[in-house]
Parts: structure tokens; C-alpha cells; sequence
């Protein structure tokens, strides 16, 4: 007889299997990924290569989402603008996904005065509006993709160490915590084997829709020009420069907008459904 | 209730100290501190501007010394001069309050005027073809860019149709119209920036309330409302209703830094002249004293709207125990 696989990937992803819309939404988050990482192959012009002769057409066989105001084809320009978006988003949100999950343990498991410090500090955190906080920081630090990838990262924590606080709260009483430190086991293997295994499930969710949020805010800051810095392309900093021709270039506005939309909504699409998947208490 | 205030506002006060440190860590992150950063990289920031953030700050005495010192001209609200026009920046942010308060209290209208009856009817109708499309848009809520909304209402509205302003607070003449056409102007030209502040607003607080409704359908009392034989109607829009709306009420606290610190993004973008665009002109200008009190405020005010997020429930919520 075959054994049955009950692990927890192959439950969450029979139930997320059914959720069209979720599915949607991973597929073209792979493709995304796919399309930037392959942008040096499919990429039609150099993103750098200017031409102004052939400046602001309109989109064509030729330049299939247009040229911007110093000739550049549009399209190559959004696929390279797909890696920096998306490895912003993805370090940003690893860096705050560390120092959540580390902060959250340390508060959650030890309690007391370790929680009370920790938790005032998120307070604090939380009271300084967001975005001003990354203007300030921004303007201290300097522009660059490497600073807004770190302040993101140090900034959007918040949120996930009080998730995983709450995990290892009700976690940490369970039996099988108790009998591994009967066992013997340190804490440091008690939180990092134990507890933080059980608890990865709402951490991974939380993190999907980090990586949305990360890329939505990379990009409202480089199209305030505090972001990637041209001559590099982001979908936000070509967003700013269609701000300027707005009257004239259409699709300076209306293409990078899109992407940047169509890949926060898949992230959002499979966040979703990965909640919904992992939520036991959605279990029929 | 005066004692719960009380506590309330006792253990604001660390946190209240966090933020000073915070905000004044930040100043000396940069590398070889605050004035190195113009010979790095600025050149906007003068060798006048140095002497006055050396003067500002004392830079010349101890770390201690500096902070303590800051700490008291910030509790006399006392952020110090702009660099760029040598007005105090106090001033200059109490100027520009009222446009983003009347831009943010609009919106704020409108987002609960539709959200909340919306996120109310998708509750009683959970799992119907309306609460499945009240999912999804609101999804389309959460990841739309505000910045290119924005973009693309002007261009269809202003560039395209030619029927409202893309930016600015007024028409150039507005001064010498008639009053009834000043207020119609001034209207016309709020029209875009209100419903781009209230688009990102309306998918969080109608699932908000959306969530406040399906849990207090669940409860005891409204079986029993139920069972003595009330309508549904009545059960609904007098009995759940009521409950429902509670956690929202603390949601206006919470939107108070909102109201005044406001999307600094779709502020830049139409050109409204409120804190938004200060902030962000005085990050491009390199205006520390300027960039240091909108923060300041920020902070304070978001503080200020927790606390008050929090006795209001205990007010309106007798349930809560203090």
C-alpha cells in the first residue's frame, strides 16, 4: 500500500490548486520572475540607448510599447525595470522578514521584559508615519536602489514580529515544546526547530504580501524620484517621466502603471489564497 | 474612565520619548554626521546651512548635551529655521494644515459614506455574487498605485475630456469671482485629489467593516433577536448594525495622522500645497529643519490619534474593562 502524503505543502497546495484565482496569480508572478530575469534575451533595444530622433512614438511594431522623451524603447526599459522592482520587493521583504521573525520570537518566547521592551519599540515604530519615516531616512541616506531596499526592509517589519509573537505565544505551552525541553533541548533549538516550524505557515503568507507592498512602495518612491535613480529604469521612475508628458505620451503613463498593478494584484491573488489555503480553521 | 485616560496617557510617554530618540538617531546616521552630507552629496546644502545645523544641533558638544537640548526646543515646538527661506518651520507647517485638512476630511466623508454601507450588505449577503465582487475589487483596492490612478484620471479628465483641473488648489482669476463660484472653483479643483485620497482608503475600511459585521452576525444576542421573531431588516440595521459599527468608530482616531500627514504622493502629484508636498519639497531641497518637524508632527499627531482611537471605544464600549 502506498503511503498517503499529509505533509503540510501538499494539503495547502490541494486546497490552493482550487482556487482559480490564486492559481492566476502564481502563474504570472513565475512569469514575471521569468520575463526579468530573461530581460537581456527578449529585451527587443538596450534600455540605455538613446535616440533622439525617434523620441516619444507611439507604441508599434517596431517599439511595442512606445519611446520615451530621450528615444529609449519603453518595453526594454520595463523588462529591466522588472528585475529592479522585483529584487527590491524581494530583498526588502527578506530583510524585514528576518528581523520580524527574530524580534517576534524573542518577544513571544521569553516574555516579560524582553516582550515589554520589543513591544514598545514596535509601538514606536508604528507611530512614525511610514512614509515620512522612508522620506527622512531617504534623504539622510541618499537615493539609490541599495538604500531603498534597506529602508523598506527596516521599516516594514512591524507587522510580521507582531504575527510571529502571537504564534509563539500560543506555541510555546504546546506539549511537544515542553518535552523537548525535558529532552534537554536549549532555546535556541526549541525556537528555531520547534516552535518556529509550526509557526512558518502565517509567516510565508505574510510574506507574499510583503513582496507586493514592497514593490508598490519602491515605486511610488522612484516615480517621487527618491528611488532608483535614472539612467537606471524602474516602472516608477518611467511613470514620472510619462507625469511630464502626460498630454502628449499616453503610454509612458499607461504601460509601466499596468505592470506595476498586474504584479502587486498576483502577489495579492496568491496571498490570498495561500491565507485561505493554510487557515485551518477554513477546513471543511 | 478618568483613571483608564490616565494610564492611557502615562504609557504613551515612553513611547513618546522612542520617537525623539529615533528621529534624532536619525540625524547622525549619516556617515561623519548630518554635515558631511554636503560635501558628499548636495550640493543644494550650502556652507551657510552647515553653520546652522552645527548651530542648530549643537554639533560641537557632546552627544548627550545635543539630544537633550534638541529635546527641549522640540517640546516648545521649536523645529528650528528652514533653510530655505529662514522662516520657522513651525510656521510653515501650521500653513499648510488647513488645505490637507480640508482635502483629507473630504475624503474621509466619502470613504465612509460608500464603504461602510457597501462592507455592511456584503456581510449579510456573504458568500452572494456581490460579496464575491466586493472581494475582488477590493483586492483591486489594495494594489492599485494611487500615484498612477492618479495619472490616468488626469489624463482621461483633464487632458482628454478638458472637464477638471489636473492640479492646483484654485483657477488663476478664482480671486476675482463671485463667492458662490470661488466655493464651485475650489470644488471643481478638489474633485481629483479627493477621489484619489478616498480610492486606497475605501477597500480597507469596507472589508474592515465587512469582517466587524460577519462577527457580530455570529452572536448570541442577534439569535436571539432573531428568535423572538424580529424581522430581518430590524435585526440587521438595528441590532447587528449598531454593534458592528463600534470597532469603526476608533478607525476615525486611527485616520487622524492620515488627515493631517496625508499621501504625500498624490499631494505632489496635483500640486495641493499641504503638508504632503512640503515634506516632500523640503526632502528635495535637503530642508533638514523642515523634513525633521513634519516628522516630528507626524508622530505626535499619530500617537495623539491612538490614544484617542482607544478611549473613544472604551467610551462607546462599555465591554471594555479598565
Amino acid at each position: 500500500m502506498r503511503k498517503k502524503n499529509f505533509s503540510i505543502g501538499s494539503v495547502v497546495w490541494g486546497r490552493l490548486k482550487k482556487n482559480k484565482l490564486a492559481l492566476l496569480g502564481a502563474w504570472i508572478v513565475l512569469l514575471l520572475s521569468l520575463l526579468a530575469l530573461a530581460a537581456p534575451l527578449l529585451a527587443p533595444c538596450s534600455p540605455f540607448e538613446q535616440d533622439i530622433g525617434n523620441r516619444l512614438l507611439s507604441p508599434s511594431s517596431r517599439h511595442y510599447c512606445g519611446t520615451d522623451e530621450l528615444g529609449r524603447d519603453i518595453f526594454s526599459r520595463m523588462l529591466y525595470g522588472a528585475r529592479v522592482s522585483l529584487s527590491v520587493g524581494f530583498i526588502a521583504v527578506f530583510i524585514s522578514t528576518i528581523i520580524g521573525i527574530l524580534l517576534g520570537a524573542l518577544a513571544g518566547y521569553f516574555g516579560g521584559g524582553v516582550d515589554n521592551l520589543i513591544m514598545r519599540f514596535v509601538d514606536i515604530m508604528l507611530s512614525i508615519p511610514t512614509l515620512f519615516f522612508i522620506l527622512m531616512l531617504i534623504v539622510f541616506l541618499g537615493p539609490s536602489i541599495f538604500n531603498v531596499m534597506l529602508i523598506i526592509g527596516l521599516t516594514g517589519w512591524t507587522d510580521l514580529a507582531r504575527l510571529v509573537r502571537a504564534e509563539f505565544l500560543s506555541l510555546k505551552n504546546r506539549e511537544y515544546v515542553l518535552s523537548a525541553r525535558v529532552a534537554g533541548a536549549s532555546n535556541n533549538r526549541i525556537i528555531f526547530h520547534h516552535i518556529l516550524r509550526n509557526a512558518l505557515s502565517p509567516v510565508f503568507v505574510s510574506v507574499i504580501f510583503g513582496v507586493g507592498g514592497a514593490i508598490l512602495l519602491e515605486s511610488g518612491l522612484s516615480f517621487l524620484g527618491l528611488g532608483v535613480q535614472p539612467p537606471d529604469a524602474s516602472w516608477g521612475n518611467i511613470l514620472s517621466s510619462g507625469k511630464d508628458y502626460i498630454e502628449k505620451a499616453w503610454w509612458l503613463t499607461v504601460f509601466p502603471g499596468l505592470a506595476i498593478f498586474v504584479t502587486v494584484m498576483s502577489y495579492n491573488l496568491l496571498g490570498e489564497g495561500l491565507r485561505d489555503a493554510v487557515d485551518p480553521r477554513l477546513v471543511e | 474612565m478618568a483613571k483608564y485616560i490616565f494610564k492611557r496617557l502615562l504609557l504613551s510617554i515612553p513611547v513618546l520619548f522612542g520617537i525623539t530618540l529615533i528621529t534624532f538617531a536619525i540625524i547622525h546616521i549619516t556617515p561623519g554626521g548630518p554635515t558631511a552630507i554636503q560635501s558628499n552629496m548636495n550640493a543644494k546644502v550650502s556652507a551657510d546651512s552647515v553653520a546652522k545645523l552645527r548651530a542648530l544641533y549643537d554639533l560641537d558638544k557632546p552627544v548627550q548635551v545635543q539630544y537633550l537640548k534638541w529635546l527641549g526646543r522640540m517640546a516648545r515646538l521649536d523645529f528650528g529655521e528652514s533653510f530655505n527661506d529662514n522662516r520657522p518651520a513651525l510656521d510653515k507647517i501650521l500653513e499648510k494644515i488647513p488645505n490637507t485638512l480640508l482635502l483629507n476630511i473630504l475624503s474621509l466623508f466619502l470613504i465612509f459614506i460608500i464603504a461602510v454601507p457597501i462592507g455592511v450588505y456584503s456581510a449579510v449577503k456573504q458568500n452572494s455574487v456581490f460579496d464575491k465582487i466586493f472581494s475582488v475589487s477590493t483586492l483591486i483596492g489594495y494594489s492599485m498605485p494611487t500615484f498612477w490612478l492618479a495619472l490616468l484620471l488626469m489624463m482621461y479628465f483633464g487632458v482628454y475630456l478638458h472637464i477638471l483641473p489636473v492640479s492646483g488648489m484654485r483657477s488663476q482669476d478664482a480671486g476675482r469671482f463671485p463667492l458662490y463660484l470661488q466655493i464651485f472653483d475650489r470644488l471643481w479643483h478638489l474633485a481629483l485629489p479627493v477621489f484619489v485620497s478616498a480610492f486606497g482608503g475605501l477597500a480597507s475600511i469596507s472589508r474592515y467593516t465587512r469582517s466587524s459585521m460577519l462577527e457580530v452576525i455570529r452572536q448570541d444576542y442577534i439569535r436571539t433577536a432573531r428568535a423572538k421573531g424580529l424581522p430581518e431588516s430590524r435585526v440587521i440595521y438595528k441590532h447587528a448594525l449598531k454593534n458592528a459599527l463600534l470597532p469603526i468608530v476608533t478607525l476615525l482616531g486611527l485616520s487622524l495622522p492620515g488627515l493631517i500627514g496625508g499621501g504625500f504622493i498624490f499631494e505632489t502629484i496635483f500640486s495641493w500645497p499641504g503638508m504632503g508636498r512640503l515634506g516632500y519639497e523640503a526632502a528635495m531641497n535637503f530642508d533638514y529643519t523642515v523634513i525633521m518637524g513634519v516628522v516630528t508632527f507626524g508622530a505626535v499627531l499619530t500617537l495623539l490619534g491612538n490614544i484617542i482611537a482607544d478611549i473613544t471605544y472604551a467610551l462607546v464600549d462599555p465591554r471594555i474593562r479598565y
